[in-house]
């Protein structure tokens, strides 16, 4: 069975630590980038298969980094799982405008995450 | 009947005269002038309008030419029942103004204008004098009409020298009763009485002799008809054009001749007796003129071809034997004659002193330096001299004009002069644009067009004008004939006179009026003459006087405010060396406050104020201070206006800015709510995360666990942190802190602070420049909260500072009771752009992880500083990051500061 790559971007280092814990334990292959701009290069170079994005980053903000996501081709499809701590409704409805695949509240549950993530690369 | 009886008769009537003037005076110095003051007698003294002309004129008039002489009679009674509204409102202007004369009316309500005064009292002198003349003509013809011993008595027929007497004995009169005192009323109640008693004798005679010609003569009222009818009179036929003229010119006359301004006006003690006269005098007007015709035609039938039929009052019941009647009609003439003479000299006197004589001797004076002293003995004999002058002129008048046919025509002529005041003074009634230069323009092209058309041809071609410029015109232009001026030559002399002069007078008042633009001073006037019922001002039956510091002290205050009028005042009487608040009414006291009150309505205005306040002015003290009081309304009304306005847009910019705020703390509010959840949810996930890994302790090793362990706690005390900072920042914002104020050394709390800000990057070599003798200051505040503010700004020295070799400088100022710190680190610095950010709450200029903190750092620093009665500043361009932080040296507690600055 292939690993399923996937993309962490989170300016925490121990919350993507824990990220990074939980999903490697759960068979992912998880890369960690803490700022929108490394993020965006290497997304463009080695698409993932899914990427979990913070809302609130050093340099640009999550929904920043998903309008490029969806803007250019190859990651037009690319699954999405957003966390944000702001946790406000007008925060869920502008990343549903702009394609986020879902959509999750800090602080979460690890079973949730790993359970979307799945779910959002399932066949 | 002998000449020496009638003197006698006439010598009796005088004493009688005089009997009642003297009682009536008596009467009203003793306070009991009641009965004088009662509307009959007021109407009576109009009566002064019929002269020897209409008593013994009119029975001529109409014999020559029928009924034209009613238009006499018709003009007043139209004036009296039509224009009441005029004649009402100029009595009440004429007394609250305390008019002397028509010339001072005119020339006080245009602004006091001596000019005014003498053009109007020259225009009357000329139309008088003759009028004057033909009353003395009138008493010398009778008097030589009624003389039967002509032979043993020949001064009778020397009808100059009576006249002459005449003269003398009115003079006297007038002298006597008219400038007994100077009051500033001008009233004389028994010129009054006298003239109301010889209006009954004028009356009772016309009407005895009447009452003979109807039932004693003729048959009663239906053969008198029958031969009036019978009568061929000439010119029997009314001319429209003639009566309607006439009429307005009596009209006119009524209001405009001086005497009549003087027994209407200057006279009247009470409006209310006006609305007597107003049917009572056009009642006596048609007594008078009741038996006119019936004498007229019985004396065209009776009397010889031939005689005058202006004696046939008198002679008719002398021809048919009735002497006693006779005498009557002679005493009704005689009274006609004196009356009109007394109150005409009188007015004229009035006028010729107070506007030509009184003026230029004051102006004599002045030139000469001399005090002009107690005036009232001045003014008197002025008077006195003025009558006997008047009297004088209308003598040689009559003297020089040989009592000829000329005179007869004189009352007409006369009524056409004084018409021409008539313009100026409905426009000082009613037109408040009515100005001096057209009323000066007026008067002088309608009086000089009167001179030229009517009154110099009268005395017939070739005395004053040269039968050349009579026939050919003046220069021999042929449209400048004085009786068909700009050819018209269909009207009658008197018309065509009254037409011209009357409509050229009117359009130059206009146009004067119009393009000129009236001082303060006339409008100020002009105000009180127009608007006189607009003033509850009720007859003042004292005085006016002298402007007192009393009556301008109050005047003051309307238009300056009462504080500042009263501190002025009294201010001036220190000057004087005097205590209170009255100054004496110096001439540099008057200057001082006409410059006071000018910055308030402006120094036109003030100086007309002063000017009227100070001098024998027209505008009463109350005059001024209902116009002081009107300023002071509308001072006050705009200003309440303004400040309502003022008020309104402080409210509205005030809403809007609270408004604003709302919009901006609820913008706030969500961002930092926002900023909360999101510092808060941060470290609870790592915490969160970690734990549910924990749980699943088997498959971790040990050193897995015991660094998962580590970062739990690590955010742990991160979350501690956090809410402890804001709920510091909380207590803080919100005035909650608990300070301890102590003493303490400053230079102490700077060692503590640098030395507690060490642990911050404790590996890097970061040097702190101090000046330890300028830190020695020794200063009462909250020590802790302070040290915390320099531990803050110290720690984020060492965090950001970009320098390869880092350091601070620390410099302690004192300036007054404060002190100044700046601390000045060589880095970067901030940028422009953040500098306005760094001291709001999570207002983190780098990422967290370096920061180490939530951001709200410096905001808790300016809140601690504000609660120390000081503030923490950036200072910009300093080299590197540059902070100053400033305190009140000694601070006090929050109420004590409260209650200093209340």
């Amino acid at each position: 069975m292939v690993q399923k790559r996937v993309l962490v971007i989170e300016d925490e280092p121990n919350i993507s630590e824990a990220i990074r814990f939980i999903l490697t334990r759960n068979g992912w292959q998880v890369e960690v980038e803490a700022d929108g701009m490394a993020a965006l290069s290497r997304l463009r170079t080695a698409p993932p298969d899914a990427l979990i994005l913070d809302l609130m980053l050093p340099d640009m903000d999550g929904f920043e980094v998903l309008r490029s996501l969806r803007a250019e081709g190859p990651t037009r499809e690319l699954p999405v799982l957003m966390l944000t701590a702001r946790g406000q409704n007008a925060d869920r409805d502008l990343a549903a405008r702009l394609g986020v695949t879902r959509f999750m509240t800090k602080p979460f549950a690890n079973a949730d995450v790993i359970a979307a993530l799945q779910d959002m690369v399932a066949p | 009947m002998s000449f020496n009886l009638l003197v006698l008769t006439c010598l009796g009537y005088v004493a009688l005269l005089f009997a009642v003037a003297s009682l009536a005076e008596r009467s009203a110095e003793e306070g009991r002038a009641g009965w004088l003051r009662s509307p009959l007698v007021y109407t009576l003294s109009l009566s002064v309008y019929c002269t020897a002309w209409t008593f013994y004129g009119a029975v001529g008039y109409a014999a020559r030419s029928g009924l034209e002489f009613m238009t006499i009679y018709l003009g007043p009674t139209l004036v009296f029942v039509g224009w009441w509204v005029i004649l009402r409102k100029l009595v009440r202007i004429g007394r609250e103004n305390r008019v002397t004369s028509i010339a001072d009316f005119i020339s006080s309500r245009y602004g006091k204008s001596n000019l005014l005064g003498v053009i109007v009292t020259l225009l009357c002198i000329s139309a008088g004098t003759p009028y004057i003349a033909l009353q003395l003509q009138s008493i010398a013809q009778s008097f030589t009409v009624f003389v039967t011993d002509l032979d043993s008595a020949p001064v009778a027929g020397d009808r100059t020298l009576i006249a002459l007497w005449v003269a003398i004995g009115l003079a006297f009169f007038t002298i006597v009763f008219g400038t007994r005192n100077l009051d500033a009323n001008e009233q004389h109640h028994g010129v009054v009485t006298a003239i109301a008693l010889e209006a009954v004798v004028k009356l009772v005679a016309l009407l005895a002799v009447g009452i003979f010609v109807v039932w004693g003569v003729a048959g009663g009222p239906a053969d008198v008809l029958a031969r009036i009818d019978a009568q061929a009179l000439p010119d029997w036929q009314v001319q429209p054009g003639r009566w309607t003229g006439l009429i307005l010119l009596s009209a006119i006359a009524i209001i405009c001749l001086p005497r009549m301004f003087q027994v209407l006006v200057v006279e009247n003690v009470d409006d209310k007796h006006l609305a007597t006269a107003s049917w009572a005098f056009p009642t006596y007007l048609f007594a008078i003129s009741l038996f006119v015709l019936p004498i007229a035609v019985l004396g065209m039938e009776r009397m010889p071809p031939g005689s005058n039929p202006d004696m046939f009052v008198m002679t008719l019941p002398l021809a048919l034997g009735r002497d006693d009647l006779a005498l009557l009609a002679f005493l009704g003439g005689f009274s006609a004659a004196t009356s009109m003479v007394i109150v005409a000299s009188l007015a004229l006197a009035t006028m010729v002193s107070n506007h030509i004589v009184v003026p230029l001797w004051l102006r004599l004076r002045a030139a000469q330096g001399q005090d002009t002293g107690d005036m009232r003995l001045l003014v008197l004999n002025v008077r006195r001299l003025s009558i006997s002058i008047v009297l004088g002129f209308g003598y040689l008048y009559y003297v020089l004009s040989g009592g000829s046919e000329a005179l007869a025509a004189i009352g007409l002529i006369a009524f056409v002069g004084v018409a021409q005041i008539l313009p100026a003074l409905l426009g000082a009634l009613f037109w408040r644009g009515a100005s001096r230069t057209g009323a000066a323009l007026g008067l002088s092209v309608g009086a000089a067009l009167w001179a030229y058309t009517l009154l110099l041809p009268s005395f017939g071609a070739g005395v004053i004008l040269p039968a050349q410029v009579m026939n050919d015109g003046l220069l021999g232009l042929s449209w400048l004939r004085p009786y068909g001026l700009f050819g018209l030559t269909t009207l009658d002399p008197l018309l065509h006179a009254l037409f011209w002069s009357l409509l050229v007078n009117v359009l130059a008042f206009c146009l004067g009026s119009f393009l000129s633009f009236p001082s303060p001073i006339e409008r100020v006037q002009g105000a009180l003459f127009v608007n006189v019922y607009d003033r509850p001002g009720p007859a003042r039956s004292w005085s006016r006087p002298l402007a007192q510091a009393e009556d301008l002290l109050p005047m003051a205050q309307r238009i300056i405010g009462a504080t500042s009028a009263q501190t002025f005042f009294q201010a001036q009487a220190s000057a004087q060396g005097k205590d209170g608040f009255l100054p004496d009414i110096t001439p540099e006291f008057l200057e001082a406050l006409e410059l006071k009150l000018a910055g308030s309505v402006g120094a036109a205005t003030a100086h007309a104020m002063i000017a009227q306040s100070a001098g024998t002015a027209v505008v009463s003290v109350e005059d001024l201070m209902a116009v002081a009081s009107e300023t002071a309304q509308i001072m006050e009304y705009s200003s309440q206006l303004e400040a309502q306005s003022e008020e309104l847009s402080r409210t509205a910019r005030k809403l809007r800015e609270a408004n604003d705020k709302l919009r901006k703390l609820s913008v706030q509010k969500d961002a930092f709510l926002s900023q909360i959840s999101h510092e808060l949810r941060t470290p609870m996930t790592s915490i969160r995360a970690f734990s549910e890994i924990m749980m699943d302790a088997d498959s971790l090793s040990p050193e897995e666990q015991a660094h998962f362990a580590q970062v739990i706690h690590d955010e742990s005390i991160r979350l501690t942190r956090l809410l402890d900072d804001l709920l510091d920042l909380s207590v803080l914002e919100h005035g909650q802190v608990q300070l301890d104020i102590a003493p303490a050394n400053l230079r102490k709390l700077l060692d503590q602070a640098v030395t507690s800000s060490k642990s911050v990057q404790a590996d890097r070599h970061f040097r702190v420049l101090r000046s330890r003798d300028e830190e020695e200051v020794m200063i009462t505040t909250d020590g802790g909260r302070l040290t915390q503010v320099f531990i803050n700004i110290l720690s984020n020295a060492r965090k950001y500072c970009t320098s390869d070799t880092p350091e601070i400088h620390i410099q302690v100022r004192q300036v007054q009771d404060r002190v100044e710190i700046d601390f000045t680190d060589n880095g970067a610095g901030i940028p422009t752009a953040n500098q306005a950010l760094i001291f709001e709450k999570f207002a983190r200029l780098t990422d967290s992880l370096q920061a180490g903190g939530a951001g709200l750092g410096l905001a808790i620093c300016r809140e601690i500083m504000h609660n120390l009665d000081g503030d923490i500043v950036y200072v910009p361009g300093q080299g590197g990051a540059s902070f100053r932080v400033s305190f009140a040296r000694i601070l006090t507690t929050r109420a004590a500061r409260r209650e200093a600055a209340e």
